[in-house]
């Protein structure tokens, strides 16, 4: 294809490839730009093959970057595989034609973002290019270092950086400019990106605005449109950012919508010269609308806007590297027994979310992944709203049954007490309603004891058990030697009990300290 | 020598006072007012019991007295922390031992003042208890003698019970259940005997069933608590303490004192709430625990899937520098490995640091109601930072890293996962929903409930192996 210089295999992954079994063929040239010569492919053990055309014929998987063009897909045929980008949403008809043809089609930029799938993410791989890339390029068309230096031919204050949108390729350029030296600041709709984004050295953007912030996970570590009060907050932060910007570099995509416009035109207008904005979302319309696609211009004002929308392609070597390994992962799943032969496991998440035609059938969109990409912020469980009429139903219903538990237990208590009154002495009787109280009382007062103070409660209660000491004393007195003898070891152990027990208690409040 | 209404109104303040004492424990300053309450209560309740009338024997008294509050203030004093509940199980023995001596007392004198009458003699002359006694009806003598047998029956088995606690406690004793070969029907039987015994007393049968029943309660208490694994400690020393309570109770019965009577109750009902809110901590009855093991299971306990992932003490560092929020849930394994101070050092560090730092303390954690309170309290950890598990239980989800620290069953997920675990509905800590979990564990092996722990082998779990002291120690050398 014309200005890609990118490649699906390289010698490294063809060698792993056919430790799964699989023959390698390559057409001849494919890798040349990628810096990868037929010599090394031939070395790998794969078959140089003189054009596209006869290698479609040959092969059962086909592996490509980018989408088939129409008479690529017309060479499809029943049982062949092909891998490659596809952008399902916005070429309809090819995937129309593809499952025609009866071909099965994995698209590799639906592979669903769960950690299994990380390795054959190639969108990451791409976006990570992408994202070291633009910071280069903005170097390059950038008059001045990255970095801050005083030489003895002056001062050179560092290029201020700015980061819209910290995703992949936003967090790869936050990595690459302040390596370089530069101060970069970063922004990104999603506020729990701030960590990764101070992660990285760079100083996350926040905006003073109350709303219910984004959770990203629930759209699978994506950003979502936002309000546009919340727009219009980001906007100012911008305006008020941009005249001291050097390089912009703009990474804003919605899935499957046109770029959103953040950098507008008189942001670019209050820039300074010299200035580079960089717009990685050039593809999709671009964050800023002067942004021209596959384009780079200066404005009037000095500033230069880059729209290119190769930025892997620009770094073949790299990005092929990247790429083969993420389609030989991809491959290593459809070949679970290592012996050559395509598995095609639709139950597997992944693969059932990469593939968008499978016999004769378009399978796209996927079902949700079963799996949640990023453990979602549970939500809680409302509890089952009652209607006031029920809740006073069930009210009175408990009400009642305290009532009777309580009165039946009065009686029977009554009884009891009226029995034991029959037998009983009356003397008995005085003692034991102060007994019956004291017990009332206790379990009154003991309920509200903090559960920290367990503890102290127990010693403290031990050292108040060691009342028993009066029952001793009132003995000791006595005229047989062997009660006197008892009553005073009596008095000897409860003694400890009481000096122990509130001398411990006492220590362990005392460590008691508020912070 | 003070008169009978100096007594009685000593012993109405006292027993305001003892009130107080226990109802200021509702927080931590108001609790340092309420023990000088009690410990003035029961000055009074001493004093003027002692220069109250038919009080003799001055001279083997007061050095009684000397003695034992010297004693009581040197282990006082030297007792650790961490060996707090055998100090407590130690001391209630104490208290079920002058129980049963003070019954014994009293039916000594109780024969001796019936036999006095017996012989016609004049009952003047009579001192102390005797002098009591001998105004008594016959058939107040008749209800003395039951409370005797209470009073002594209980005071025995706390006495053996907590004995047997105490050594468990110290590690003395193993820690296992164990029962001599008929189980509870000895149990049961010892029981039914002394039943049989308090009936010959009651008829007049005179010291010796008395002794036997003594005799029959000291093997229950030790039979009953042996039978009582190491994790269900928290109950049996509550209930113990309760005895205790009820012990002192049935004497002031004997002895006609209204303020043993009032002071046993409130000890009494203080240790049965304390038991029951353990129990509940643990999902369990109380009959289930006084018995000992576990309840049968209804079925095969979910198999665990998984492996255990290890992690070292740099890999805790780089993720509690990188956590804002900290929950600490520390267990039984952090005061057996002393490793409180390290803990509190770790938290200070975090702390410092600007991290959010907590510690979520379940019902039942060590041996002890509120034992981890007191043990971070030692450690001079914070009290406000200190968490009960209803109140952090829903702040997991937002939690950055919680630290596990010997503890198992309290954070055991499948107490509500599986219906057939033997620990099914006990409520527990859910620390498997914060995003990071390190387990300080000293093996692969399992708690005290030997139950397997699924959150060993959840993904978010790391186990960091060795003893919790010195993994927290080397920890503390990476955190600046």
């Amino acid at each position: 294809m014309e200005g890609e210089a990118r490649v699906a295999m390289t010698p490294d992954s063809a060698m792993a490839l056919q430790k799964l079994g699989h023959e390698c063929a390559i057409e001849t040239g494919a890798g040349t730009r990628a810096g990868f010569s037929d010599a090394a492919y031939e070395e790998a053990g794969v078959e140089i093959v003189k054009t596209a055309a006869q290698l479609w014929k040959a092969s059962d998987i086909v592996a490509k970057v980018r989408p088939p063009t129409e008479t690529e897909a017309k060479r499809l045929r029943k049982g062949q595989t092909l891998i490659s980008f596809f952008w399902p949403a916005a070429n309809e008809e090819l995937m129309n034609l593809a499952a025609s043809k009866g071909a099965t089609t994995i698209a590799m930029d639906m592979v669903p973002r769960i950690s299994r799938a990380q390795k054959m993410d190639a969108l990451s791989s791409m976006a990570n290019i992408a994202g070291y890339r633009a910071v280069i390029e903005a170097g390059n068309n950038f008059g001045r270092f990255f970095t801050g230096q005083i030489t003895a031919a002056g001062k050179v204050p560092p290029a201020k950086v700015l980061v819209v949108g910290a995703g992949v390729a936003g967090l790869a350029a936050i990595g690459t400019a302040t390596s370089l030296g530069a101060v970069t600041y970063a922004f990104d709709v999603r506020p729990e990106v701030a960590e990764q984004v101070e992660s990285m050295g760079a100083e996350f953007v926040y905006l003073e605005f109350d709303e219910e912030t984004q959770d990203g996970a629930a759209t699978g570590g994506y950003a979502a449109p936002s309000s546009p009060e919340f727009r219009e907050a980001q906007l100012a932060k911008f305006r008020e950012l941009a005249p001291e910007m050097d390089i912009v570099i703009t990474t804003a995509l919605i899935p499957n919508r046109e770029a959103p416009e953040l950098w507008t035109e008189d942001m670019v207008a209050s820039m300074k010269r010299g200035s580079v904005i960089v717009d990685l979302a050039a593809e999709k319309g671009g964050n800023c609308k002067l942004t021209v696609m596959d384009d780079k211009i200066v404005t009037d004002g000095g500033v230069t806007i880059i729209g290119y929308t190769d930025f892997p392609s620009r770094m073949a070597t790299q990005s092929s590297t990247l790429y083969a390994t993420n389609v030989r992962h991809m491959m290593t799943d459809l070949t679970p027994e290592k012996d050559g032969v395509v598995v095609h496991d639709m139950e597997d998440d992944v693969i059932r979310s990469a593939t968008v035609t499978h016999d004769k059938e378009v399978t796209f969109p996927p079902p949700p992944p079963k799996v949640a990409a990023i453990a979602a912020a549970p939500k809680k469980e409302a509890p089952k709203e009652l209607t006031p009429e029920e809740k006073r139903a069930q009210e009175i219903a408990t009400f009642k049954a305290q009532t009777k538990s309580q009165v039946t237990l009065l009686a029977v208590g009554g009884a009891l007490m009226l029995l034991l009154g029959q037998i009983a002495p009356a003397s008995f009787m005085q003692h034991f309603i102060v007994f019956a109280l004291a017990c009332f009382v206790g379990f009154q007062v003991i309920w509200g004891v903090a559960h920290s103070l367990h503890t102290p409660l127990m010693a403290v209660t031990n050292a108040i058990s060691g009342i028993i000491i009066l029952g001793a004393i009132l003995q000791i007195g006595s005229g047989n030697w062997i009660v006197v003898v008892l009553a005073a070891i009596s008095v000897l152990i409860a003694t400890i009990n009481i000096v122990g027990g509130f001398m411990v208690t006492r220590r362990m409040l005392a460590m008691f300290q508020k912070s | 020598m003070l008169g009978q209404g100096f007594v009685a109104a000593a012993a109405i303040s006292a027993s305001v006072l003892f009130i107080l004492s226990l109802g200021g424990l509702s927080n931590q300053e108001k609790a340092k007012r309420a023990v000088w309450y009690g410990i003035v209560g029961m000055a009074v309740a001493v004093f003027f019991t002692i220069f109250g009338p038919g009080i003799g024997n001055f001279w083997l008294m007061v050095p009684m007295v000397i003695i034992g509050a010297y004693i009581g203030y040197e282990v006082a004093r030297r007792v650790g922390m961490t060996e707090m509940p055998q100090l407590v199980a130690a001391l209630h023995s104490f208290v079920g031992l002058a129980a049963v001596f003070v019954g014994l007392n009293a039916e000594m004198e109780r024969a001796r003042v019936m036999a006095a009458k017996a012989a016609g003699e004049a009952t003047d002359g009579f001192s102390a208890f005797a002098a009591l006694v001998a105004k008594k009806a016959p058939d107040e003598l008749m209800f003395l003698q039951v409370e005797v047998v209470l009073g002594v029956f209980i005071g025995a088995v706390t006495f053996t019970g907590s004995i047997v606690a105490f050594g468990k406690l110290a590690g003395k004793v193993d820690g296992k259940p164990k029962k001599l070969p008929g189980g509870h029907m000895l149990n049961a039987t010892a029981a039914a005997l002394s039943l049989v015994l308090a009936i010959v007393y009651l008829s007049g049968g005179g010291m010796w069933p008395l002794l036997g029943i003594m005799v029959l309660a000291f093997f229950i208490g030790y039979h009953l608590i042996m039978g009582i694994g190491g994790a269900d400690m928290p109950v049996v020393v509550s209930m113990l303490n309760s005895y205790s309570g009820w012990a002192a109770a049935a004497i002031g019965f004997t002895l006609s004192n209204d303020l043993l009577i009032v002071t046993g109750a409130l000890v009494g009902s203080s240790g049965a709430i304390l038991s029951y809110i353990m129990c509940k901590a643990m999902n369990r009855h109380f009959v289930s625990v006084i018995l000992g093991g576990f309840g049968g299971t209804s079925g095969p306990q979910m198999e665990v899937e998984g492996e255990m992932t290890a992690i070292d003490a740099d890999g805790v560092a780089q993720a509690l520098d990188e956590a804002d929020s900290v929950v600490i849930v520390p267990g039984y394994g952090m005061a057996v490995a002393q490793a409180q101070s390290s803990v509190s050092e770790l938290t200070k560090r975090l702390r410092a640091k600007g991290k959010e730092v907590r510690f979520a303390i379940h019902p039942v954690a060590g041996r002890l109601p509120g034992h981890m309170n007191v043990l971070l309290a030692e450690a001079k950890v914070p009290y406000d930072i200190v968490l009960e598990m209803d109140e952090i239980n829903e702040d997991f989800p937002d939690t950055d890293v919680a630290i596990v620290i010997g503890s198992n069953d309290i954070v055991n997920p499948a107490a509500q996962d599986d219906p057939n675990s033997p620990i099914a509905g006990m409520p527990v800590l859910e620390v498997w929903k914060a995003k990071h979990v390190f387990v300080s564990k000293r093996g692969q092996g399992t708690g005290y409930s030997g139950i397997e722990n699924p959150l060993f082998f959840k993904d978010n779990t790391q186990m960091f192996y060795g003893d919790a002291k010195k993994s927290l120690d080397e920890l503390l050398t990476k955190i600046e």
